[in-house]
């Protein structure tokens, strides 16, 4: 009897909402792997998808750490899942001979590939703390395309060069899927926890007041460091989970474009807002991958604008001041407060999550939207536009 | 002879052609309240930005405890024990009450815990996190603001908004606190308010105050000494009511 109150006690005092995240990803991963047990899932298109969707989330919660959290832009993000998706893509095909392509091998690579993706955080993060804003911005964008054309022209026995390094495919790819979404877990295990420390107090300090920062001791030099590195590790365990999912690793895979999906998701799902940002990677992934597959011939460029139709619709529905009432009516934080009746007013951690940052999101999205745009423009259009937030 | 906590030698920095402060001598004792006025652009800001490691002083030097402290970076000094407030009010707004005086506790060597600690999520977080947001509380109290603690700073009328900075500074446990115009945009109820806040910070703390202050009354009232700035020299200093009636800072603020 006493240990069944015990439990109950557990179960009223546990914070629902703040490890909701974990619920749901646990839950749906664990639902997952049951389906492709059972064989519910056993079209390769599915598994695809949902293997795109997990890489996603990664790189959306890594970037969210950089972009919502410190308050840096970056444009370079598909950068360092460039250098995870060769480096740990060129050990898994190193190791692959003698120990296959399972578990051990993608282990060994996702811990090569991190840790030189780490290396690169810190070499972009060093500019990082001279730089501000837009100057920054450029720099990031420029190193991710600096990294994807030197892979690109590295010689054929090294990393493939243009032709694209043969990587090995997971050798149980029924269930890589099942993986991507424990690396999610991971992913969002480790960033989070940072946040909601002192540390991630002091990164978010940062971000809000940087003077104010330094003046109150706060060691700006080291934690704005952190955020690179700690974003570039992650974003190269996506690239290694994505090397692992073809049979060659393309550089043309993360270009430009790539990192700015990225931000677009983070944006999309509220700066600083690590829960937005995972929902966003699923629905965008998911929107762009199926428009993909289902235009073809001359509808194909459909796409495109389909894709921005959604985002023009979200970015509008999420900021127009004349649906604020229909917003705060409906929103799921009135139907999680209905769900569960007991509320933790006093919890101060609910109020973390859903900070707005100093990056005006308007600014952001005038690069970002047109996703697709013919390459040349872009250099000039990215500094220009950001330059609006001033 | 007290100690002497702050001691200024020469202090100055131009800009450029520009000699925003020179020539200044400052002699803080421990436990004092000290008084740093003068009118608009008389260089009383950059002073404080100059002992806080905003600006490099480009002449003489400034010790704190015989410690001296030119070159360091902000957050050296402000571990070294200076802590700051702003003219115009710099407060992480986004956060909770509670939360921007916890940035504060950052650097206590009591709560310290790792990042690999708190990664993953190991008992010490959690003791350190429980500690300091008590403290953080502790803290709240002094200034009358617990009751607030889980509001967003933005959201705290202004004359919290100023308590809340001092509180912030404060966590950092200073041994000198730098005030930057406390009772600026103050009404005459929150101004007797700060004013035995501040009086009240001496007696429990063990620390000493620097202050810029405009507000003339609020000055004699608090200060122990002053110094009066004018085209960043000194023009006069000492007791707060003699060096009020000098001559010169009569001319500085009202002209002849």
């Amino acid at each position: 009897m006493s240990k069944d109150n015990k439990f109950m006690g557990f179960l009223k005092s546990f914070k629902w909402k703040k490890y909701i995240n974990y619920i749901i990803i646990g839950g749906a991963t664990i639902v997952l792997a049951i389906l492709a047990a059972t064989g519910v899932i056993s079209d390769r298109s599915d598994r695809v998808l949902l293997e795109k969707i997990a890489i996603s989330m990664i790189l959306a919660t890594s970037l969210s750490l950089v972009v919502g959290f410190l308050g840096e832009l970056s444009l370079g993000h598909a950068g360092f899942m460039c250098v995870g998706a060769y480096l740990g893509g060129k050990i898994a095909a190193l190791l692959a001979a003698p120990l296959g392509s399972g578990m051990l091998t993608l282990v060994i690579s996702l811990v090569v590939g991190g840790l030189a993706a780490g290396l690169c955080g810190f070499i972009i993060g060093l500019p990082a703390l001279r730089l501000k804003g837009d100057y920054l911005a450029i720099t990031t964008l420029a190193f991710g395309e600096i990294v994807r054309t030197i892979f690109q022209n590295t010689s054929a026995e090294s990393f493939g060069g243009a032709m694209g390094l043969p990587t090995p495919i997971f050798s149980d790819r029924k269930y890589f899927f099942v993986i991507c979404f424990v690396m999610v877990l991971i992913t969002l295990f480790v960033i989070q926890n940072l946040i909601r420390s002192k540390h991630g107090r002091a990164i978010t300090a940062i971000r809000d007041n940087e003077i104010a920062a330094k003046a109150t001791g706060i060691n700006v030099t080291k934690y704005k460091l952190v955020g690179f590195i700690v974003a570039a590790v992650f974003a190269g365990f996506a690239g290694v989970l994505f090397s692992f999912t073809a049979s060659s690793v393309q550089s043309s895979s993360f270009d430009y474009n790539y990192s700015i999906e990225m931000l677009v998701i983070v944006v999309l799902g509220g700066m600083g807002n690590i829960n937005g940002s995972l929902i966003a990677a699923a629905l965008i992934t998911f929107l762009n991958t199926k428009l993909q597959t289902s235009l073809e011939g001359d509808m194909a460029v459909l796409k495109d604008l389909v894709y921005a139709l959604v985002l023009i619709v979200i970015v509008v529905y999420s900021n127009s001041p004349k649906l604020k009432s229909f917003r705060d009516k409906y929103n799921l934080h009135n139907l999680f407060a209905k769900l569960s009746k007991n509320k933790h007013e006093s919890d101060d951690t609910k109020r973390w999550d859903v900070v707005p940052t100093k990056i005006k999101m308007d600014a952001l999205l005038s690069t970002d939207v047109v996703v697709n745009d013919p390459k040349p423009d872009k250099p000039d259009k990215a500094p220009k536009d950001s330059k609006e937030d001033k | 002879m007290s100690d002497i906590v702050l001691q200024t030698k020469d202090l100055g920095i131009s800009f450029g052609g520009l000699k925003a402060v020179s020539g200044v001598n400052l002699q803080i004792e421990k436990g004092e309240i000290y008084g740093l006025i003068g009118p608009n652009g008389a260089g009383k800001t950059t002073i404080f930005n100059l002992l806080t490691g905003v600006y490099q002083p480009t002449e003489g030097t400034f010790y704190l405890n015989g410690r001296e402290l030119r070159k360091l970076s902000q957050e050296k000094i402000n571990h070294a024990g200076i802590a700051r407030t702003f003219q115009n009010i710099r407060l992480f707004n986004n956060m909770t009450v509670r939360r921007n005086v916890m940035v504060g506790l950052h650097n206590n060597p009591e709560f310290k815990c790792s990042m690999f600690e708190s990664m993953f999520r190991l008992p010490k977080h959690f003791k350190c996190e429980k500690k300091m947001k008590e403290r953080a509380v502790e803290i709240l109290k002094i200034f009358d603001l617990e009751d607030e603690k889980d509001s967003l700073a933005c959201n705290l009328p202004y004359g919290k908004q100023r308590k809340l900075e001092i509180a912030r500074a404060l966590a950092t446990n200073p041994k000198l606190l730098l005030l930057d115009e406390p009772a600026a945009g103050m009404n005459p109820h929150e101004t007797e308010d700060l004013r035995r806040t501040v009086q009240a910070l001496r007696e429990q703390f063990d620390i000493t105050i620097l202050l810029i202050e405009h507000d003339l009354k609020f000055v004699s009232g608090i200060c122990d000494r002053i110094t009066v700035l004018n085209f960043g020299t000194v023009i006069a200093e000492g007791n707060t009511k003699d060096a009020l009636s000098d001559p010169e800072v009569i001319k500085a603020y009202i002209g002849k």
